[in-house]
């Protein structure tokens, strides 16, 4: 029976094969590896009639930039969006995860899917995994109940709000919504005071930078505004421009034909697959 | 068992970038001017760089605090050396001062790394690059700090310095005029900023030539 277990299939989920193995390799004195951390500024809040997301573009790797000009704002369904910080790869796959879910849904129920829907899948998911899957979200939409606002611990715990910060930039950023954050703003005055929010990450945080990336849902209607600001542009290029002096050498042009230096046989027996 | 001993640091790292580079009659120290701990920005007005005598000014990034003790003895010194000997101390013998008084502290140092840059007494250019415990050499060009792994590199593309072990020995310095290398320092901080979250706001330059010593400053990314 447990012959059979070990070499059936893995049937989706985690595999924890190599836990064992990577336990006694960091006894023995081995560094484990280290992920790509988005040191982030995400932030979402209620608008008059519906939700804007809003994430800085910088992904880190302890102290060097990796990515200057990332996407954290992840598609859930098209009225509902997500953005992530944490682990790079775990906001990613748990984001793609509980999309593809939600479309089945979708599918199999002929309706538009609830905010509520998202939220649900996604802390039952990060809960299972006890905070090892480090993702902290920011989930936002309209659905046929208005519009939502959440956030999202990497222990799987939920809040309801109607403006929201994560990320190493979430202080920053809601220093800028607790002092000018208030109901019933327009369209125009949301998008600005996210943008405001974003920036304030930007310049204060040193894990958050280069650009605002914003997303605007309505009913019926979102609106990806991906760079909506470029406040970091490089301060200096060199007028001369810089190149590699040295050419390569060139050692030999002429071509010599390697078949009659070696003999060949012809009609072998034929690779196994 | 619990744990028996404290969980505290008598260091920091406060991070940015120092570069200097030698000419034949020139020398270029420069250093951002950003002052930081963990992912906060204490300041982005901080200046890394001190005039330690008329011809030898040093940078130094690492932790502030040791940096500023470590300046205050060798501002004591040099003051010490000008009474008895009536005279400014010249960069090389700076050099061998800082190298001892780091040195002094080997096992509780100062938690600085520093470049000393200046005109030596013909008046060419000269770079010492140091460690914490105060290992240094005489090079043509040096990067030390946050952004010196990914300075360091590009200098050596643009500079190829002589080996130290060549005999008979051939000067350091770099090839550039002083336009070049002050245009060459201006990428190495631009780039820099680019990839490395220590270093960024601004960088501060400082040229001494025959003519005496000049600052400049550019403004770099804030983010």
């Amino acid at each position: 029976m447990s012959r059979f277990e070990e070499s059936a299939p893995a049937r989706g989920g985690f595999s924890f094969d190599l836990c064992k193995r990577n336990e006694m390799l960091v006894q023995k004195g081995l560094k484990p590896s280290s992920y790509l951390k988005t040191g982030t500024t995400i932030v979402g809040l209620v608008f008059q009639d519906g939700v804007i997301l809003g994430a800085d573009t910088r992904a880190t790797e302890g102290p060097i930039v990796a990515d200057k000009n990332c996407e954290k704002i992840h598609y859930m369904a098209p009225n509902i969006y997500c953005c992530g910080a944490g682990t790079a790869a775990d906001t990613e796959a748990v984001t793609d995860m509980v999309s593809s879910q939600l479309k089945l849904h979708r599918f199999h129920t002929g309706r538009e899917s609830r905010v509520v829907t998202a939220l649900t899948l996604l802390k039952s998911h990060l809960f299972s995994y006890q905070g090892h899957v480090s993702a902290a979200l920011v989930l936002g939409g309209v659905d046929v109940t208005g519009p939502h606002l959440h956030t999202i611990y990497p222990h799987g715990s939920t809040d309801t709000l109607p403006f929201a910060t994560m990320g190493s930039g979430s202080l920053a950023a809601m220093a800028i919504f607790e002092s000018k954050y208030r109901e019933g703003l327009t369209r125009d005055e949301g998008v600005k005071l996210v943008a405001e929010a974003i920036c304030s990450g930007i310049f204060n945080d040193l894990g958050s930078g280069s650009n605002v990336d914003v997303c605007v849902i309505t009913k019926g209607k979102r609106e990806y505004l991906r760079n909506y600001m470029l406040p970091n542009p490089r301060t200096y290029v060199s007028e001369k421009g810089y190149s590699f002096s040295k050419k390569t050498e060139v050692l030999l042009t002429k071509i010599t034909p390697l078949r009659e230096l070696v003999e060949v046989i012809e009609g072998g027996d034929a690779m196994e697959e | 068992m619990t744990k028996q001993q404290a969980n505290w640091s008598p260091y920091d790292n406060n991070g940015g970038t120092c570069v200097a580079i030698a000419g034949a009659d020139y020398c270029v120290i420069a250093a951002d001017t950003r002052m930081s701990t963990g992912y906060s920005i204490l300041t982005r007005d901080y200046s890394k760089i001190i005039q330690l005598a008329d011809k030898s000014v040093m940078a130094s990034s690492g932790f502030q605090a040791d940096v500023r003790a470590l300046q205050k003895v060798l501002a004591a010194r040099h003051l010490i050396y000008q009474h008895q000997h009536n005279k400014q101390m010249s960069c090389p013998a700076m050099a061998q001062l800082l190298s001892n008084t780091l040195y002094f502290k080997r096992f509780f140092p100062y938690y600085a790394f520093n470049v000393l840059g200046g005109l030596d007494s013909e008046g060419k250019g000269c770079v010492f690059t140091y460690d914490a415990v105060g290992s240094y050499e005489r090079v043509g060009y040096s990067a030390q700090g946050s952004g010196a792994t990914l300075i360091t590199p590009f200098l050596d593309n643009q500079l190829k310095s002589p080996s130290p072990l060549l005999l008979p020995a051939k000067d350091a310095v770099t090839p550039l005029s002083e336009i070049e290398a002050i245009d060459l320092v201006k990428t190495c901080f631009a780039s820099a900023t680019e990839r490395d979250i220590y270093t960024g706001d601004k960088v501060e330059m400082l040229v001494l030539n025959a003519s005496g010593i000049r600052r400049e400053f550019m403004e770099l990314r804030k983010d």
